[in-house]
Formats: C-alpha cells, sequence, structure tokens
C-alpha cells in the first residue's frame, strides 16, 4: 500500500518541478484527446507548441500575438495571486475586466471627436476605477454581511456580460454604425487607442503594465509588510489574527488589487487588440487567468512564464484549428486538464510517498 | 406593455419547470456539503450532463435513457474531483474551479456536431381526471415526470438524512472528521460516494435543461445555474425542503423576467435577464448577514482537507 506523509515544510523542489511535470503531462493526455478526435497527436502537439514560435510559415503572424495574448493574461492572474494566497477567492475577474473596459471606453467615447493626451491617461484611470469598483461589491458584501466572495464574484461576471451587452445595443452604440451593435472602433480615433508600440513585436501598453505589475507583485511579496501579511494569513489565518493583520482589510486589500489590473487588462483590450464594445469582445481571459495563477505557483516569475505558455496554446490552438480542423473547444478542455494535472501533482510537494508496511495488528 | 398578458396559472406552471434543474443539482450538492465537501464543480458537472444526456437521447430516441447517461456522465467527472482532493488531498476551491472550467470545454467539444438538434419529446404524464381541475390541475398534474422525480427526491434526501443511521453518519464525517474517522467510520470512501451523488443529481439536472426545459443543446448553455444552485444551498442553510424553496423563488424570478420581456416592459432585455443573478446575490447576502442563521448551520468540516495519520 502506498502511504502519504506530510513533509515538515513543502519542497521546494517539487514546486518548482510539478508545473512542467503537469504540463508534460497535459500534453500526453491531451495527444490522447487528440488522438481521439481522429487527429495525428504529435503533429497537433507541435503546432499548437513549437510553430506559432518557430515555423516559418507562422512565426511571424504568431510570435507577436504571444505578447498579446499573454499581456491581459498576466496582467488578472498577478492581481488574483494576492488574494489566492491569502485564501480570499476572487473568481469573478472575467467580471471586473469587462467593467473596466466598459468604464474606461466610455470616458474615451465622451470626448469623441476631440483630441488631447490627456484622453487616454484618463481612460485608464477610468478602467482601473470600473475594475476596482465591481471588485468591491463582493468585497463588502463579504465583510459587512459575511456573504461568500466567491458565489458573489462569479455571479457578477453574468451580470457584467448583460451589461456589456446592454451597452453594445444602447448606450455605447456606434451612432454612425448602421444600427450594428458594438461601439465606435478605437482604430479609427487616435487619442484614445492602444496602439502596438514597437510594429511586430504585439508590445502594447498594456503589455508594459503587465511586466510593470510583476516587478511591482515581486517587491511587495518579498520585501513589504503587505506581502508578509498576505502570506501569513494564507498559511494560518489564526496566527495571522494575532499577529495583528486585520482581517477585513486584507480582503478589501486582495479584491481592490484584483479588481484595478483587471480592469486595467480589460481597458487595455478594448482600446487595442479588440478595438472597440461588442457583445462579446472579453474573449474569456478572467477565467484562464486562474489557470495561469496556479500554473505560475503565485509566484510573480511563474505567473509570467505561465501566461506566456497560456498565450502560446490560445495561439497554437488558433493554429491547429486551422491546419488540422481541430475543434476550437480542444482548446479550452486542454487548458482545463492543465489545471487537473497541476492540482494532481501538487501533492508531491506537501507529502511524501511511502510505502506502507503491513502494520501487525 | 400588458400586464394582462400574464397568465397567473401558467406562471406558476412553468416556474416548476424552471426551478426543478436547480432544484435537483442544488439538492446534490447539499448532500456533497453534508458530508464536508465544497464540490465548486457544479456547473461543470451540468453542463456535461446536459451534452451527454442530450447526446444519448438523441442517438438511442430514448430521453429516459438520456437522463440515466446524464447521471452517469454527472457522476464519473465528480469522481475526477473526488480523487483530486479526498486521494491526493488538493485544494477544494480549485479543484472544483477546475471541473467546471474542463467541464465547459469538454461540453462544446462533445457537443460540436449537436447544435440546432431538436431532442426527442419527453411525454408529459396526463393524469384524465386531475390535470382537469381548473387552476391546480395544470400546476400540479400537467408536468413530465422529472418535476416530481425531482421533489421525491428532495423528500428522499430530506428523511434519509434526518431518520436514518446512514444519514447520521453522512453528517457525523461531515461535522467532525476526526471524531468519524476514530469511531471507524470510512471518512474518504463515504465522501466519495456523496461527491459522486453530487455529480449525478448535477448531470441529471443539466439534462433537464437540454432535454425539457430550453429543449436543445447549444454551447454553455447552463449559464450559472450551477452557482445558483450553489447559492440556493446556502440560502436553504442546508436544509433539503428549503431547497425546493430556493429553486421555486429563483424559477419565479426566470419566468417572471421571461413574462414581462414578451409583455413588451419598456425596460432593456438585458437589464431583464440579469435580475435572477442579482435576485440570488440579494437573498445571499440577507441570509449570511444574519449570523446565527447560516454559520452555525453549515456543517462544521466543510471544505477542510482530512488526512488520515493513523
Amino acid at each position: 500500500m502506498l502511504r502519504l506523509e506530510k513533509r515538515p515544510t513543502p519542497s521546494k523542489a517539487w514546486t518548482i518541478a510539478t508545473p512542467v511535470l503537469a504540463v508534460i503531462a497535459t500534453m500526453v493526455a491531451g495527444g490522447i484527446l487528440f488522438a481521439i478526435l481522429g487527429k495525428d497527436p504529435v503533429e497537433a502537439i507541435k503546432i499548437i507548441f513549437w510553430d506559432p514560435l518557430f515555423s516559418e510559415q507562422f512565426a511571424s503572424y504568431s510570435r507577436p500575438q504571444l505578447l498579446v495574448k499573454a499581456g491581459p493574461l498576466i496582467l488578472i492572474a498577478i492581481g488574483l495571486s494576492f488574494g489566492f494566497r491569502a485564501g480570499i477567492w476572487n473568481i469573478g475577474a472575467e467580471g471586473q475586466y469587462i467593467i473596466g473596459a466598459i468604464t474606461g471606453a466610455a470616458v474615451g467615447l465622451a470626448f469623441y471627436p476631440a483630441g488631447g493626451w490627456y484622453i487616454f491617461p484618463l481612460m485608464v484611470v477610468a478602467g482601473a476605477f470600473g475594475g476596482w469598483l465591481w471588485a468591491m461589491i463582493p468585497a463588502i458584501l463579504r465583510t459587512r454581511f459575511n456573504t461568500n466572495e466567491i458565489l458573489v464574484s462569479l455571479l457578477l461576471v453574468y451580470v457584467a456580460e448583460h451589461i456589456m451587452s446592454a451597452m453594445s445595443f444602447g448606450l455605447l452604440r456606434n451612432p454612425e454604425g448602421h444600427g450594428f451593435p458594438g461601439s465606435r472602433n478605437f482604430r479609427d480615433y487616435d487619442v484614445a487607442a492602444n496602439p502596438e508600440l514597437i510594429t511586430g513585436t504585439g508590445m502594447h501598453w498594456g503589455v508594459v503594465a503587465a511586466f510593470i505589475a510583476v516587478i511591482f507583485a515581486y517587491v511587495v511579496m518579498t520585501r513589504h509588510i503587505m506581502g508578509y501579511q498576505i502570506i501569513l494569513a494564507g498559511q494560518s489565518p489564526r496566527a495571522a489574527r494575532f499577529g495583528g493583520v486585520n482581517p477585513n482589510r486584507l480582503v478589501v486589500l486582495c479584491f481592490a488589487i484584483s479588481g484595478v489590473l483587471s480592469g486595467l487588462a480589460g481597458l487595455f483590450e478594448v482600446t487595442g487588440p479588440a478595438g472597440q464594445i461588442t457583445t462579446d469582445f472579453n474573449q474569456g481571459y478572467g477565467f484562464t487567468a486562474i489557470i495561469v495563477a496556479f500554473l505560475g505557483r503565485l509566484h510573480p516569475v511563474g505567473i509570467l512564464l505561465a501566461g506566456l505558455l497560456m498565450a502560446l496554446t490560445y495561439i497554437g490552438g488558433d493554429l491547429a484549428q486551422l491546419m488540422l480542423s481541430l475543434p476550437k473547444p480542444a482548446i479550452q478542455a486542454f487548458q482545463g486538464m492543465l489545471l487537473f494535472f497541476l492540482l494532481a501533482f501538487d501533492m508531491l510537494v506537501n507529502f511524501r510517498i511511502r510505502l506502507a508496511k503491513s502494520e501487525a495488528a | 406593455m400588458d400586464l394582462s398578458t400574464i397568465n397567473p396559472v401558467l406562471l406558476i406552471a412553468s416556474l416548476m419547470v424552471a426551478a426543478t434543474p436547480i432544484m435537483l443539482a442544488a439538492i446534490g450538492e447539499l448532500v456533497v456539503e453534508k458530508a464536508g465537501v465544497l464540490n465548486l464543480g457544479v456547473e461543470g458537472m451540468m453542463i456535461i450532463g446536459a451534452i451527454c444526456g442530450f447526446a444519448i437521447a438523441v442517438e438511442t430516441g430514448s430521453p429516459l435513457l438520456g437522463f440515466v447517461a446524464a447521471a452517469v456522465a454527472g457522476a464519473v467527472l465528480s469522481l475526477l474531483f473526488a480523487f483530486l482532493t479526498q486521494i491526493l488531498l488538493a485544494n477544494q476551491v480549485a479543484s472544483g474551479l477546475a471541473l467546471t472550467l474542463f467541464g465547459l470545454g469538454l461540453s462544446a467539444l462533445i457537443g460540436q456536431s449537436y447544435a440546432g438538434i431538436k431532442p426527442p419529446p419527453t411525454p408529459k404524464i396526463d393524469i384524465p381526471l386531475l390535470s382537469d381541475i381548473p387552476i391546480l390541475g395544470p400546476i400540479l398534474f400537467g408536468h413530465d415526470l422529472m418535476v416530481y422525480f425531482a421533489i421525491l427526491l428532495i423528500a428522499a434526501v430530506w428523511a434519509v438524512l434526518k431518520y436514518t443511521r446512514l444519514g447520521l453518519i453522512l453528517r457525523a464525517v461531515g461535522e467532525n472528521h476526526d471524531a468519524a474517522h476514530a469511531l471507524g467510520y470510512k471518512v474518504v470512501r463515504i465522501r466519495i460516494l456523496a461527491i459522486m451523488f453530487g455529480g449525478a443529481c448535477a448531470g441529471l439536472g443539466g439534462a433537464y435543461l437540454s432535454l425539457i426545459r430550453v429543449p436543445q443543446w447549444t454551447e454553455g448553455m447552463t449559464a450559472g445555474a450551477g452557482w445558483i444552485a450553489l447559492a440556493i444551498v446556502v440560502f436553504a442553510s442546508w436544509k433539503p425542503w428549503r431547497v425546493m424553496l430556493g429553486a421555486y423563488l429563483f424559477g419565479g424570478v426566470t419566468v417572471l423576467q421571461f413574462n414581462l420581456q414578451a409583455a413588451g416592459v419598456n425596460i432593456p432585455v438585458q437589464y431583464l435577464a440579469m435580475s435572477p443573478y442579482l435576485v440570488t446575490i440579494l437573498v445571499l447576502v440577507i441570509m449570511s448577514s444574519s449570523k446565527a442563521r447560516s454559520a452555525m448551520n453549515a456543517p462544521a468540516a466543510l471544505g477542510r482537507i482530512f488526512h488520515a495519520t493513523h
């Protein structure tokens, strides 16, 4: 019989090794899934993980896409990692991302067609504010009324999606759009747009913000009292309370950070890659970012790498759809599988597997 | 706007139909939580049940086989969660989320060739005399079998939890797993069985959506129903009959907003459509704000990891 024995402290080596193992296991299981779908598994895995970066035919298009897709994922996942570390579960980042995009876009559209350097910065502030506001709902309900923040933050995603639809049909609809739903396209409104900063790299302001967030998170987590309190509260809420950590303040703080970062991600997405508010501009980054946060072990540098890898599966998935006519949802299932394997291998970090001797009774 | 087009009898009759999927999923999750496990994967198990039930019903032409397949599919998916949280001792919140994300992807993959098909119709039971009674007839006696099955299931769960040894053991495991373990009960085995029961119920709820309520398959068709079921368990303070009340409340809001849309109320459709989610949040807030009620009833070991060292 195999028996699990708790390690006195989590294993450092396994902490780094498990995400790698999980990715490999997902490739194998994903290969089996693709084989069941009647595709050549080796070819499919190569198209998803290798071709977007190194194929001569596609790399010039897909390499810049890597940063475009990784930017919002990293930005949101960094925000989520603070709460997840403290045992505070904001799983409604998708909603905060949508609302941030709407408030930011609304400010920009209000100025149309005026010019001025201050418009885009104002939109950024408005986007952050929108995400913050939406995140404050579950946070305040939790601290004031003890309401479960997991359920409230998630249910608010559906509310946000309906608001997004209402906005694209109503208030923010492009008056010159011939009655089609959707706002004005920011590509036609230079001072409010978030263009590619260096041609051919995919770098836009959202990616810059993501890199800044990674550095900010690293400093806070390793050098600041706040990071210490977050980690302490996650490992032992009781000890944290005795140590003078105010649990309610921590809830509000963690939700505020993730709300602001999700809102920013939404604003940068809608003014850049997406271009306009539509009924479905959101892409589900808020949910995939949860996988990114875990895959990155809730560590800033890990999240940076995990975000890039996850972005790769998006691009590779699109490519596989084109080349092998691999169905689009296959990639979604593939990403879900990754989280499964990660959680499964996580056991190795905290436990040792021992061969139990048959106990003489 | 013409509110007189809303027929209260039909409203209540359709409320019972709208409430059934949530009721099925919620009563399953109640049993899981009573055993001390928080499975946030209800949405994923529901949608897997929705597509598997739909596919089997279409292929075999039998809605009954569809429902059976949905229950099996939900239970099999929940085994993944059970393996992660009970054997590998993974975090329950994260594992539940993984189940939902994976279920949504996998269901879309399976469902590709089933979009736009009509499922075989599920017959309504029509008891000749009873269903002709004015007002009460259509409300109480004009439904399909699953509506009654869901209510029976609630009664059964209530009776088992309250009056049987099995129910007592289940509650003991959920309240204090170390004590239950010391008494010799197989904590892990009981929890795995409870999780599978929850998965089967969620699968049935999903199949009810795709086979009867809608009835067709569309990607992501559960649209948060699983999360609302989770909220209803909290609303019900882990009491079976209150799950029914909660499901009817939710069903009522859903049906009412559809009726208001049809009656042409001067509010954009989207704001009406978000009302069930807002009402759910509101109800959660009211229930959890009175600390005595919610905190005292939650199973004490809910969400805690059990690791037997002896």
